[in-house]
């Protein structure tokens, strides 16, 4: 198939003789249909200007709705008419443009949108002294007192010499066609009419213009015949400049809008093209398309990353075609006998739809040359999008995977990079309708080619919840098996891997064997306790130390810092040493190996994993009392002004300031307390493998939740000089603005209750707006960087070819291939 | 693939430190560059679309509105995606500027460092007033000065009264007390005089609202102001101008030049994102650094700058107002050689970027030459 490809595009102004050869007719009447509702001849609706209705032929061109692109018309207006999207061009113009000989005064090249802000007095070339012009909007334009119509308007352009023009980068055309004397009526395709299920038709906003702009027209022409009396005439004149003003632009200020019967502004030709809802941001930059799909997501741990869980229903409606060759025809018949596809495509590009009445004849007609459009299988490869689509992974490439009842199933471990989770999203999916379209998704977006995020260098991609939960556990010191139940797990969690030869397995030694060969790295986890002695690394008391040597876990539980998505380094280190495959593979078994551990073990919560012993419970009451106590000798020493006040701050300020550092010390100490002394729980497992939650979300529920804050500041908002009408004007302590003295599990007060939905109503509002500027921010950055490119040279270049960047990120690393943004060569040349 | 000069200045460095014989380095070298060219960009790589996504998706998780202590000094700067916008819509004033002075090595005792502070710290008339009275009927203004604070700061009342240039204001002193008669009869006006009186700028560097001094990590006593002259302070003794840092970007711009102003933008820039516990990697940073200011000017992103200045008509017109530059775009004659992706986008071609940007086209199912 060939395809012309669009080079460039020019622009430029209409003329009138441009504007009447490509029009087919000549619009002489505002009538647009006949008694028998057939369009009127020489109207706006013309049959010749194309067709917009399925089944008739256009009578310029002969082709249907799809095939005829439209015929321009043309209107000879009865006087010349500004054209309102140039009033700006056409004052700047006549500003600089001799009154008498037409010569364009100015001296040196300047921009017509920028010229000189005095008037030129006297023309340089005739020496002709000059009138002030001015011009009041909309469309009208005076010299000193005197108006200037638009016939004088014309007729003072067309002195002006073509090689003028260029001195004021006037290009496109000449300017008395910015006056409009023939108008074109744009085709039917362009403004079609629908037809109401009552049988009404209804038209176009355009075509209301239209018929305006027609029938004013024909009625100042008529009265121009008949003689009739000059301010009739100017009258009409202004009325027809206005329609015209209205049909290009119906928002202009100082012009009424025009509007519909029912009181709604019509839509003229600029609101049609400008802004979110128009031509060019919401159907030329974005488009809807066929073969996509969109249901709710629900997860499966058990299938890979780099698939996705399609729904059969969805896999039965979408198609992908394949052509048939000599290789694919037995399983293309097959396929179509199994009513596998639904259409097929013979070479004459004739499509047949595959019936079960017509199947088999198919099947004996088929062959080489033909083209089958077959519905979705296992291994076949689509995108797979969730909005908002904030970066590239938010599409991605899997294999499809067909299964039972009605939701996509995908892994969590990639719900990172979408951003996803399963409280009912939504994704979309959609079905690559060409081979270079798969290959191209196959290469460049699969799952396991996008594990490192462009952003970081880390990985998106890794373990998540549970999946953490489970291998932190399963690695943890002393977790041992069988060699019969370390089979068991391994077949729940469906892992096909050799066992060692040995009767005792640790949980180290069932992880190991997923981990690729030349896996080396060192680090220190998450839960290091930060311990106070000269760290001992791989002797570390709490297992903190993570040591893998050939792929061989030595000492170190696994947490997120391990193999979590964001944080997890390991992930990093076996994409350098191994394939994406064997990444994607260690990321599927981990992830299931984990999950089947913890069924294994069972693992759940409970309130009474908060209970705190009764002394602890007094120690933290009493903490949160002296903290209570402090803050009220703040503001005793406020009140004396014997404040430490802060440096640049008023002493109102600085008494804040420190209430709330007090504040905050409470609740440290107290979260410091609940540290030591909950109860070992699966609670703390998921704090401590990073897997959900902290110490902090531990302490807001066992014990004191702290001061509730507004925009960094105690709660201060409410009725005169007090939060509410319970406390006391004036009064500054900590109850009294927002401190939650109570946790969770015991309950909150009222007072307390409501501080924490402020806070909570606060991250609502921030939430809203913050989406809302983030987003005109990401298009602003998507407008201007949308061209830049890295070239073989490894220069950042624009689409003008000019440099940005000598070498891309300065050192042309990109930080997808990269080890958190760093080449770290060191791991490079072990054993060197 | 030449190494960069920081990758081979580390190496250099591990094969002295470790005492690496000459045929084990030169394996080390060919490691390395192996290792280099495998994680160098791919040709054609749409780099831009990358940094704008790499750049905003983490926006959104920004926060709006949190204001934040400045170290230990009690100096409130806008942080989260505020700043951010501020510092990528390249706006003439941050909303809170904000200078970090560093004092050379003569000037590290506290009085020394602190008469330096107090020299920084604009003092304007308002600061040395107790109370102000307007008398309508004589059209004076009669303030009564602090005089502690005019000890304190070392002004002479008299001295005072010429420091305050208004028009149609006489000043005079008497004791503790400044009166101003206003020459014209304008008692609408006179209100305003008052304020505008109070404005006047006594000593000090303008702008400099707060100062405070304080000792940083190294030992060293820093002065952090609210409010920012960068070329003001740079005359003042004592002051390290190499050091000496703002975060006005437009100040570094006219004060240093464009290649100081890019380094302030990465800089600025990494640190609001880095604050909010959110990792960008900094060649994005400095690649949208370098765009907005590889002319020799600044550029923000957006209408006024690098999006309503391409090259491209349909790329403006793409962008915002339409209208506008599909009219002068018609006045001028433009031509557009699609050469962008979004031209290409609304044309529905194939964009120029990525796998899209190669033109080399095998020939199939032709046999022979």
């Amino acid at each position: 198939m060939s395809v012309s490809k669009i080079e460039r595009i020019d622009f430029g102004i209409l003329s009138p003789t441009v504007i009447k050869s490509m029009a087919t007719v000549r619009i002489v009447t505002s009538e647009l249909y006949d008694a028998d509702g057939y369009p009127v001849d020489g109207g706006v609706m013309d049959p010749r200007l194309g067709v917009a209705d399925p089944g008739i032929r256009c009578r310029t061109c002969n082709g249907t709705i799809g095939e005829c692109p439209g015929h321009f018309g043309y209107l000879e207006l009865a006087k010349p008419v500004i054209h309102i999207l140039y009033t700006k061009i056409i004052y700047n113009l006549l500003k600089v443009t001799c009154r008498k000989c037409g010569r364009i005064m100015v001296k040196e090249k300047v921009n017509i949108n920028n010229i000189p802000r005095d008037q030129i007095k006297k023309c340089p070339f005739c020496g002709e002294i000059q009138k002030k012009i001015t011009f009041v909007k909309p469309y009208t334009f005076y010299e000193e007192k005197e108006e200037l119509n638009p016939l004088e308007i014309r007729e003072r352009f067309e002195k002006i010499p073509d090689g003028d023009l260029s001195k004021v980068e006037f290009n496109g055309g000449r300017p008395e066609w910015l006056i409009l004397t023939i108008f074109p009526i744009p085709p039917v395709t362009v403004r079609p009419s629908i037809t109401l299920e009552t049988g009404e038709r209804s038209e176009d906003d355009l075509t209301h213009k239209l018929v305006d702009i027609v029938r004013i027209n024909q009625s100042l022409k008529e009265n121009i015949d008949i003689g009739a009396p000059e301010f009739i005439l100017t009258d009409l004149w202004e009325l027809l400049q206005y329609h015209i003003a209205t049909y290009f632009d119906n928002e202009l200020t100082g012009v009424p809008q025009a509007r519909h019967r029912s009181g709604r502004p019509l839509k003229g030709i600029v609101q049609r093209l400008k802004a979110k809802e128009g031509r060019i941001r919401n159907n030329l930059l974005g488009k809807r398309v066929n073969f996509s799909s969109r249901t709710v997501i629900s997860p499966d741990p058990r299938i890979s990353i780099n698939e996705v869980g399609v729904p059969e229903v969805v896999a039965n409606e979408l198609t992908i075609p394949e052509s048939v060759t000599t290789l694919n025809i037995k399983r293309i018949k097959e396929l179509i006998l199994n009513g596998r596809v639904n259409y097929v495509t013979r070479p004459d590009k004739r499509k047949i739809k595959v019936t079960e009445d017509n199947k088999e004849e198919i099947v004996k007609n088929i062959g080489v040359g033909w083209s089958v459009d077959r519905k979705l299988e296992d291994g076949d490869i689509v995108l797979f999008n969730r909005q908002p689509s904030l970066h590239r992974v938010s599409i991605m490439a899997h294999r499809v995977k067909v299964m039972p009842y009605r939701t996509f199933r995908l892994n969590p471990s990639v719900c990172p990079p979408y951003n996803a989770d399963f409280d009912g999203d939504e994704m979309n999916l959609h079905a690559l309708q060409s081979e270079e379209a798969q290959t191209e998704a196959s290469m460049l977006m699969e799952v396991k080619h996008n594990i490192i995020s462009p952003r970081f260098g880390g990985p998106l991609v890794g373990l998540d919840l549970d999946q953490i939960s489970g291998i932190y556990l399963l690695t943890k010191k002393g977790v041992v098996f069988t060699k019969e139940e370390a089979a068991q797990l391994l077949g729940s969690a469906n892992i096909d891997i050799e066992l060692p030869d040995k009767e005792k397995i640790t949980g180290k030694e069932l992880v190991s064997l997923l981990i690729p060969k030349g896996v080396n790295i060192e680090f220190k986890t998450n839960y290091c306790k930060e311990c106070d002695e000269r760290c001992t690394k791989e002797k570390c008391k709490h297992d903190a130390w993570v040591k893998i040597v050939n792929g061989e876990l030595k000492t170190g539980t696994l947490d997120s810092s391990a193999v979590g998505a964001f944080k997890g380094k390991m992930i990093n280190e076996i994409k350098r040493v191994a394939s994406e495959d064997e990444l994607k593979d260690f990321i599927d078994n981990l992830g299931r190996l984990g999950i089947a551990y913890l069924m294994q073990r069972g693992f759940s919560i409970s309130i009474a994993d908060l209970d705190l012993s009764k002394d602890i419970l007094e120690k933290a009451q009493r903490e949160v009392e002296k903290g209570e106590r402090n803050v009220l000798k703040l503001i005793e020493e406020y009140n004396k002004g014997a404040l430490e006040i802060i440096p640049g701050m008023t002493p109102e300020s600085s008494l804040e300031t420190h209430i709330l550092s007090t504040l905050a010390r409470v609740l440290n100490n107290v979260s410091q307390l609940v540290a030591e002394n909950i109860r070992y729980s699966d609670i703390v497992v998921m704090a401590d493998s990073g897997a959900k939650g902290s110490n902090i979300n531990t302490t807001q529920m066992a014990a004191c939740v702290g001061s509730e804050t507004i925009m960094g500041k105690r709660i201060q908002r409410g009725y005169y000089m007090r939060t509410l009408p319970h406390f006391k004007r004036g009064d500054l302590s900590a109850k009294a603005h927002g401190f939650v003295a109570r946790g969770f599990k015991k309950g909150l007060t009222p007072f307390e209750f409501f501080w924490n939905l402020m806070n909570g109503r606060e991250g609502l509002m921030d939430k809203s707006l913050r989406t809302r500027k983030s987003g005109y921010m990401q298009r602003r950055f998507m407008n201007s960087l949308q061209d830049l490119r890295v070239h073989y040279d490894l220069t950042v270049r624009d689409s003008n070819n000019n440099i940005i960047q000598f070498v891309a990120g300065e050192d042309g690393i990109d930080p997808t291939k990269s080890d958190w943004g760093e080449l770290g060569w060191i791991n490079y040349i072990r054993g060197v | 693939m030449e190494l960069p000069l920081k990758i081979v200045k580390e190496v250099e460095e591990y094969i002295k430190n470790n005492k690496i014989d000459k045929k084990r380095a030169e394996k080390i070298w060919e490691r390395v560059r192996e290792a280099y060219s495998n994680a160098v960009y791919d040709p054609e790589e749409p780099i831009g679309v990358v940094t704008a996504q790499s750049l905003s998706e983490p926006a959104t998780q920004m926060t709006m509105r949190t204001y934040h202590f400045a170290g230990t000094a009690g100096i409130q700067v806008t942080l989260g995606l505020p700043r951010l916008i501020e510092i990528f819509d390249a706006k003439k004033e941050p909303e809170t500027p904000s200078m970090t002075i560093y004092l050379k090595k003569d000037y590290q005792t506290k009085e020394k460092a602190m008469r330096i502070a107090e020299d920084i710290k604009e003092i304007k008339l308002k600061d040395l007033v107790i109370s102000t009275t307007i008398d309508l009927i004589n059209m004076t203004i009669t303030c009564k000065l602090d005089m502690n604070k005019l000890r304190r700061y070392n002004i002479k009342p008299e001295e005072l009264a010429k420091k305050i240039k208004l028009k149609n204001l006489e000043i005079t002193t008497k004791e503790d007390r400044l009166i101003a008669v206003s020459t014209k009869e304008d008692v609408i006006n006179l209100h305003k005089l008052k304020f505008r009186m109070l404005e006047s700028h006594i000593k000090g560097v303008k702008g400099v609202t707060h100062v405070i001094l304080s000792k940083n990590e190294k030992g060293e006593w820093v002065i952090t102001t609210l409010g920012s002259n960068l070329k003001k302070v740079f005359d003042i003794e004592g002051v390290d101008a190499t050091r000496t840092y703002t975060n006005n970007i437009f100040e570094v711009y006219e004060v240093l030049g464009i290649e100081a102003a890019r380094n302030v933008i990465i800089r600025e820039a990494m640190k609001t994102i880095e604050e909010q516990g959110l990792g960008v990697d900094v060649r994005y940073v400095s690649l949208l650094a370098d765009l907005m200011t590889v002319t020799g000017k600044i550029r923000g992103i957006g209408r006024y700058g690098i999006a309503g200045n391409k090259d491209s008509v349909l790329a403006r017109a793409a962008f915002e107002e339409t209208k506008k530059h599909i009219i002068n775009a018609s006045v001028k004659g433009a031509k557009d050689p699609l050469k962008g992706p979004i031209e290409n986008i609304i044309l529905n071609q194939v964009i120029p970027l990525g796998t899209g940007a190669f033109k080399l086209v095998g020939r199939i199912g032709k046999k022979g030459k």
